[in-house]
């Protein structure tokens, strides 16, 4: 087998006696949406946070493509290919859509250590960031200022925030939280294209989403991973019925 | 020379000591409201001549003292009440902003009610002359006051904080100022409170000092920065913090002055040593202060991490 | 989608208030290369002494909005950063260096230096902890020229004389050193407009509206935060070249923390993040002091007065207020 793109070992974190995440092990493919559910305060933000290196872990490892990245903070890992979204949006409102991406672009992209040309023309830079405005339908957009999106807009633009960096792999944390259904249908589509150029670890509540886009997932409840597998396989787990989908039923 | 050392210790201490009184309620009011007050040293300066003038008016420094607390204690109120509140939850900025404007009216409106002339004070006959410690050594008895009563002061600050349930609010207040909104305390009195004890022992301060320095209209600025100096090292919020860097912060000063000078005649000639020293023993506190930072961001004792 | 792009990159969202920004900054260029012209004609001569101060203040205002404006660091020590530019005049005149092409780069790496160091400790916090590290290191520069008795002291240092320039006698008189600051000024103020657009700017005012989305792209906001700082200082720096060569004299009373309150007041009065704003606020701010002194010695109050009520009275603070007036202007 070859090596897993992301790999997981033993992850942990606690704050005082609370486990937020114990034990966590699991391996990503290459190509693959890796989802992974959980009622709430089942520890899948934080597992995110201690993934994309913004949350130092207690114990454990995490590898990126065979490369020990536990030391790491999370922009050295957003520099070797690893790259999150915001379950708040969390963009920068006074600048333009345009400028958004273009940062992402900047960001890996020679020196941001010059002091004199007007970044906003550079043409390298605003090219790169509209092709992924345009995978992501914003290219229309891309002159308006941010903070005057749509709600499901401004999620879109995450996402091609995050496809600019370049990842390799993407860590989506609730794309789809407080989007209406058209929006929703709008960007569950977009992951769907995703999907064919790049691996993703999706956090989502949206189970309809979820089941119609993961590969495999992962069910992580209390901080622990109960049932790791195929949608199919996960869905007929037992434990899965037990402890997640029985507590949905019961809520 | 060991006389002279001592002589410095008991000095670094009694500043210490003030400069605790000053910070004690200054890094209360960061670490609950967090509020940055620049007036501060405003209110030192205002205990002092609140002092000066009630001494000079009932003839007697314990009396003058005795009724300068509960007047510094109720101009801190009115300040609370009328510009302090309002900057609750603001930006920083403004925050910096109106506490600069209070300065500039405090001290300019300290000029015109008692005028740009240094007052001065008369130590009070009973405590003036000296104590005889060890030896030779004499220490004026007025400043073995100081560090008494500042001592006295700290204890009974130190109870407060950890043995009363206002102390206990106080300290949830620095930890975690929302939750303790939420928990239903009444924020605004307890910020009221803690703002009014922070002026009073500020004040304390100033009229502890005020028969051993010329109080002038420009006093308050000086101790402010010290009082930063301090804060910033003990950790923003903790009174025991404030505690320890003030006494850090008054020894390093005082022994620094007269034995920097000493220790660089070693490695210098006399003449050079004593220039040098002299240049940098002000700064000494500064150096203490970004040695302290760069090894412990967040001061000695933080209440939160540095944000 | 590539006609989209050229179109994008050849107008940028704010082009056209650049435009007229700049015209405008043109005009006033041009009454004020006309002032000393006028002023003399109007017998008022002492107006070029003011409108130069006011320029000068107006360089150190500027700088302070590189760092406060568009990096949200609110430094209380930046006019150590004047004083430490004045006295490197005042200190290479002593020894007999008296022209510009050296003391102005003393200055400014002099001060760039010091920037570098405080700095790099200051930044490593936030909130109200670089506020008060930045007032102390402000206050150490101060007390360091206070006991430097072997030049001045408390007492300050007479110069010889203004500086020459390359050897010449050049600002001997009021006029030329207004035109000299008045180009300092220019110059700095064109450079700081393309620093803030250029790609270091974009990160610096990204890591302003949100330092943890610019992490997540990749971007520490640190080292570009402590290069506005480190710039910021240096232009300050020269701004304490061009006081010492106006008074002729240099005084620890340059640096003490009552002049950096100011300097924030006129950032913050003339608008932060606009860079010709705080040059505005600077000139507001010493017309207001200039008009106040002459009615009371206790101008200061007033001053206090004001600012305080301005807080108090906006309710989205100060930059609040600002933005509105200006919205309506």
């Amino acid at each position: 087998m070859t090596t897993p793109l992301l790999s997981v070992r033993n992850l942990r974190k606690s704050y005082g006696a609370l486990k937020v995440t114990d034990d966590v092990s699991l391996d990503v493919a290459s190509g693959e949406l890796h989802a992974i559910i959980g009622p709430n305060g089942a520890g899948k933000t934080t597992l995110i946070h201690q993934l994309s290196g913004s949350l130092p872990s207690d114990s454990g490892t995490v590898h990126l493509a065979g490369e020990d990245v536990t030391p790491l903070s999370m922009v050295a890992r957003v520099r070797r290919g690893l790259a999150r979204s915001f379950q708040i949006t969390s963009i920068l409102d006074g600048f333009s859509v345009l400028e958004n991406v273009a940062l992402a672009v900047q960001a890996r992209s020679d020196s941001s250590f010059r002091f004199f040309r007007p970044s906003a023309g550079e043409t390298a830079l605003n090219a790169e960031a509209m092709t992924a405005l345009d995978r992501v339908g914003l290219a229309d957009r891309a002159g308006r200022r941010a903070g005057s999106l749509s709600h499901g807009e401004k999620r879109q633009l995450e996402l091609a925030v995050a496809l600019a960096t370049n990842a390799r792999l993407l860590l989506l944390d609730e794309p789809l939280a407080g989007t209406g259904p058209e929006e929703s249908a709008i960007l569950v589509g977009l992951m769907r294209a995703l999907k064919a150029t790049h691996t993703i670890v999706l956090i989502e509540h949206d189970m309809d989403a979820v089941f119609a886009l993961a590969d495999r997932m992962s069910v992580l409840v209390y901080g622990r991973v109960i049932a790791s597998g195929a949608p199919d396989t996960v869905r007929s787990d037992p434990a899965v019925r037990a402890a997640y989908l029985g507590e949905e039923e019961a809520a | 020379m060991l006389n002279l050392f001592l002589i410095q210790a008991l000095n670094g201490v009694q500043l210490g000591i003030l400069l605790f009184l000053v910070a004690a309620g200054l890094t209360l009011i960061f670490g609950v409201m967090d509020l940055i007050n620049l007036a501060h040293g405003a209110l030192y300066m205002i205990g002092a001549y609140l002092a000066a003038t009630l001494t000079a008016a009932t003839g007697s420094f314990g009396l003058g003292l005795l009724l300068a607390l509960p007047a510094t204690l109720a101009f801190g109120l009115a300040l609370e009440v009328l510009v302090v509140r309002h900057l609750y939850g603001r930006d920083h900025l403004d925050q910096v902003l109106a506490t600069f404007g209070l300065i500039l009216i405090l001290n300019e409106g300290v000029r015109i009610v008692w005028g740009a002339a240094p007052m001065s004070v008369p130590v009070p006959d009973a405590l003036s002359g000296s104590v005889h410690l060890v030896g030779t050594l004499h220490y004026p008895l007025y400043r073995v006051a100081i560090i008494a009563a500042g001592l006295a002061t700290a204890l009974g600050l130190h109870l407060l904080v950890n043995h009363t349930r206002l102390g206990m609010r106080l300290r949830a207040g620095a930890s975690n100022g929302p939750m303790v909104a939420a928990l239903g305390v009444d924020i605004r009195r307890l910020f009221l409170v803690v703002f009014g004890l922070g002026a009073m022992l500020a004040g304390f301060a100033g009229a502890m000092v005020a028969p051993i320095l010329s109080v002038d209209p420009g006093m308050g600025d000086s101790v402010l920065i010290l009082t930063f100096v301090v804060i910033v090292i003990g950790g923003v919020g903790s009174v025991r913090g404030a505690f320890v860097a003030g006494l850090l912060v008054g020894l390093a000063d005082q022994l620094g002055r007269t034995f920097g000078p000493i220790l660089l005649r070693s490695v210098m000639d006399a003449s050079a040593a004593s220039q040098t020293g002299r240049t940098l023993a002000p700064m000494l506190i500064y150096i203490l202060m970004a040695a302290v930072l760069f090894f412990r961001p967040s001061g000695l004792f933080p209440a939160r991490g540095s944000r | 989608m590539s006609t989209l792009v050229a179109r994008i990159s050849a107008e940028p969202p704010r082009r056209r208030a650049a435009l007229s920004g700049t015209a405008l900054a043109g005009l006033v260029l041009a009454a004020l290369a006309a002032l000393p012209l006028a002023a003399e004609a109007a017998g008022l001569p002492f107006l070029v002494v003011t409108a130069t101060r006011m320029m000068i203040f107006g360089l150190a205002a500027l700088s302070l909005d590189l760092v406060l404006g568009y990096g949200a660091m609110v430094s209380f020590g930046h006019a150590a950063f004047i004083g430490l530019g004045a006295y490197a005049v005042g200190i290479l005149d002593a020894h007999g260096i008296r022209d510009l092409a050296v003391q102005a780069p003393a200055a400014a790496v002099t001060c760039a230096l010091f920037a570098l160091v405080t700095g790099a400790i200051s930044l490593r916090t936030r909130g109200v902890y670089f506020i008060m590290i930045t007032l102390a290191f402000g206050q150490m520069a101060y007390f360091f020229m206070v006991s430097l008795a072997a030049y001045g002291g408390d007492d300050g240092l007479p110069l010889s004389g203004r500086s020459t320039l390359f050897g010449m006698r050049l600002i001997e008189g009021d006029p030329a050193l207004f035109y000299l600051v008045l180009a300092v000024l220019a110059v700095a103020l064109l450079a700081l407009r393309r620093v803030v657009a250029s790609r270091f700017g974009r990160v610096l005012r990204g890591s302003r509206d949100n330092a943890v989305r610019m992490q997540a792209i990749g971007f520490s906001p640190l080292p570009y935060r402590l290069t506005a700082y480190v710039i910021a200082g240096a232009i300050a720096g020269l701004a304490g070249v061009l006081l010492a060569n106006q008074a002729e004299f240099v005084s620890p009373a340059y640096m003490s923390w009552q002049r950096s309150g100011e300097l924030i007041v006129m950032v913050v009065l003339g608008g932060m993040g606009t860079l010709v704003g705080p040059v505005v606020g600077a000139a507001a701010l010493i017309a207001l002091e200039e008009v106040l002194a002459h009615y009371s010695d206790h101008w200061r109050l007033g001053l206090g007065v004001m600012l305080v009520a301005v807080v108090l009275l906006s309710r989205g603070g100060l930059a609040g207020l600002a933005a509105k007036i200006g919205r309506r202007a």
